[in-house]
């Protein structure tokens, strides 16, 4: 049986605390005039922070050389939950639950026809996050995780099509995944190898199994 | 001003304990929880956006005396009124700030006094109005109308006013004003968001000369028996419930008749989402929005919209030669 690290346990507990902080000022009444639009859009916005916080991780590892990509999975996963509890207020508070209105919804709009793609990626790269299939999978496993840049990209789109004039809130998540993009298309040269070798003198892909481990 | 304010706060407590109760049912243990792990979190998350500054926005002096006991008008609705926190801490008015909040937190940027209104165009006596003698001549009444936001929430509000027919009047429009154009104030030292090209400023609006001589058809000057706050639009603005709540331009400082139909902010941003008429249908959709339902602001789940607002029987016969869906 394996132990879970504190700092596991730690970064599992701060990821929680946007959600406690929504339901308990949802229910005492600090989310202003329209709180069940206000619990929604912020449980958008916490997905995307998460997908961008997930994305981070790499270069923020490089420049600060501490060992950040262990946690990848659990922050992908957040994002991933994040988006579940965004899209589940949204059929609750706004559709009712009323399956009618959310197809017809998927079907004519396309920012939540846009949204959705963005889950079922979502939701593609969460099914097969176990490290079981990740073994099994092999080298598809790396080509199908790169969609988590199209599904932040389609959420960041999702977010500027249910804009009406003001464009700025999300143009800065907008230019922070561009950013993030650019880095990953142009690491640094020797961004990899240029570091200490954390343990010892494994393989390269050993180590990479290490990192990602919990 | 007790006397004025008592029946609808009352109210409003009422409203606000119940749906409390009906969210802790709701939501039960996993609220409970909540609770215990989110007390701390909450701290951090409140910031000055999400939680409406009403103590900033309620005027600090009494209502007039003229305005205590205002005659209640036949239009109004009987419906639970929107609280004044609510009514006056989330607004649209992207001249003090996007987002809803914002406006309230800027709305002591806006210098009111002095002001004045322009009216000139297709009318035989144009004229300059100063907004004091505007108050003092024109009969001010109470008028409880629904307000549906084209963004799907709707509140009850009780605006302070006289119908606008009853000032269009005074300036003779001639028989070529065809349709009335509005503006807003542009002045970006008190409307600072004017700085920004948000929106092609100063905004304008429309109406057809039918809709503005309708006795729906109010100019406020004050809600809650109060002069206007600043971020609903003070001094003056138009309130025309059966229309998306952006028709009902704030702040305004020049009415014009003229014989074309006039340019409309929203209307010129995006012609295929937001139309000349704006009156609320729930059988026209916003491309990207469903008009069907609207959250009434107090409650957690929506409500249907109704055709007009609501207010089908007195101004469906307007528009009784048109095609809704294509003039929408």
């Amino acid at each position: 049986m394996r132990t879970i690290p504190r700092q596991s346990s730690l970064v599992f507990g701060l990821s929680l605390m946007p959600l406690a902080g929504l339901v308990a000022a949802f229910l005492l009444g600090g989310l202003g005039a329209n709180p069940a639009e206000a619990l929604i859009r912020q449980l958008g916005d916490w997905t995307l922070r998460f997908l961008l916080i997930t994305l981070a991780l790499r270069p923020a590892q490089h420049w600060l050389g501490w060992r950040l990509l262990r946690h990848r999975r659990m922050l992908g996963l957040f994002a991933f939950f994040y988006a579940v509890l965004h899209f589940a207020a949204y059929a609750v508070l706004d559709a009712g639950l009323d399956p009618g209105y959310i197809l017809d919804d998927i079907a004519k709009r396309p920012y939540i026809t846009v949204g959705l793609v963005g889950l079922a990626l979502l939701f593609a790269l969460a099914f097969t996050s176990a490290s079981g299939l990740r073994r099994r999978l092999g080298v598809w496993w790396r080509r199908l995780h790169w969609a988590i840049y199209p599904a932040a990209a389609l959420g960041v789109m999702h977010f500027f099509m249910l804009t009406r004039a003001d464009y700025r809130e999300p143009a800065v998540y907008a230019m922070l995944l561009s950013a993030l993009l650019l880095l990953r298309i142009r690491p640094a040269p020797g961004s990899v190898q240029k570091k200490p070798p954390i343990n010892g003198g494994k393989g390269h892909a050993e180590k990479r199994v290490e990192e990602n481990r919990e | 001003m007790k006397s004025f304010h008592e029946p609808p706060s009352s109210e409003i407590t009422d409203e606000k304990v119940y749906l409390q109760r009906r969210r802790y049912l709701r939501w039960g243990a996993a609220g409970a929880l909540g609770l215990a792990v989110g007390g701390v979190a909450t701290l951090g998350l409140r910031q000055g956006d999400e939680a409406p500054q009403a103590s900033e926005a309620h005027p600090a002096d009494p209502p007039p005396k003229r305005w205590q006991d205002l005659p209640h008008s036949r239009f109004s609705t009987d419906e639970a009124l929107t609280d004044w926190e609510s009514v006056t801490g989330y607004n649209n008015f992207y001249e003090l700030g996007a987002g809803k909040e914002a406006p309230a937190r800027n709305a002591h940027r806006l210098e009111t006094d002095p002001w004045s209104v322009t009216v000139d165009g297709e009318a035989e006596r144009p004229g300059k109005l100063h907004l004091e003698d505007l108050l003092q001549s024109m009969p001010l009444e109470e008028r409880i109308y629904r307000l549906r936001c084209v963004e799907a929430w709707s509140m009850v509000i009780p605006w302070v006013g006289f119908p606008l027919a009853a000032l269009l009047k005074r300036f003779r429009p001639t028989s070529r004003a065809k349709y009335v154009a509005f503006e807003t104030l542009y002045d970006p030292s008190r409307l600072p968001a004017q700085n920004r090209p948000i929106l092609d400023w100063p905004y304008r609006e429309g109406l057809r000369m039918d809709e503005a001589m309708h006795p729906l058809t109010l100019l406020a000057v004050g809600l809650y028996g109060r002069p206007l706050p600043g971020q609903n639009g003070a001094p003056l603005r138009l309130v025309v419930p059966w229309k998306y709540g952006f028709k009902s331009i704030k702040s305004i400082v020049r009415i014009r008749f003229t014989e074309t139909q006039p340019p409309a902010t929203w209307n010129q941003l995006q012609p295929e989402e937001y139309g000349f008429y704006a009156n609320v249908n729930p059988a026209v959709e916003h491309p990207r929005w469903s008009q069907k339902r609207e959250r009434r602001i107090g409650e957690v789940f929506k409500r249907d919209t109704l055709p007009f607002n609501g207010y089908a029987e007195q101004v469906a016969d307007l528009y009784k030669d048109m095609d809704l869906a294509k003039q929408f």
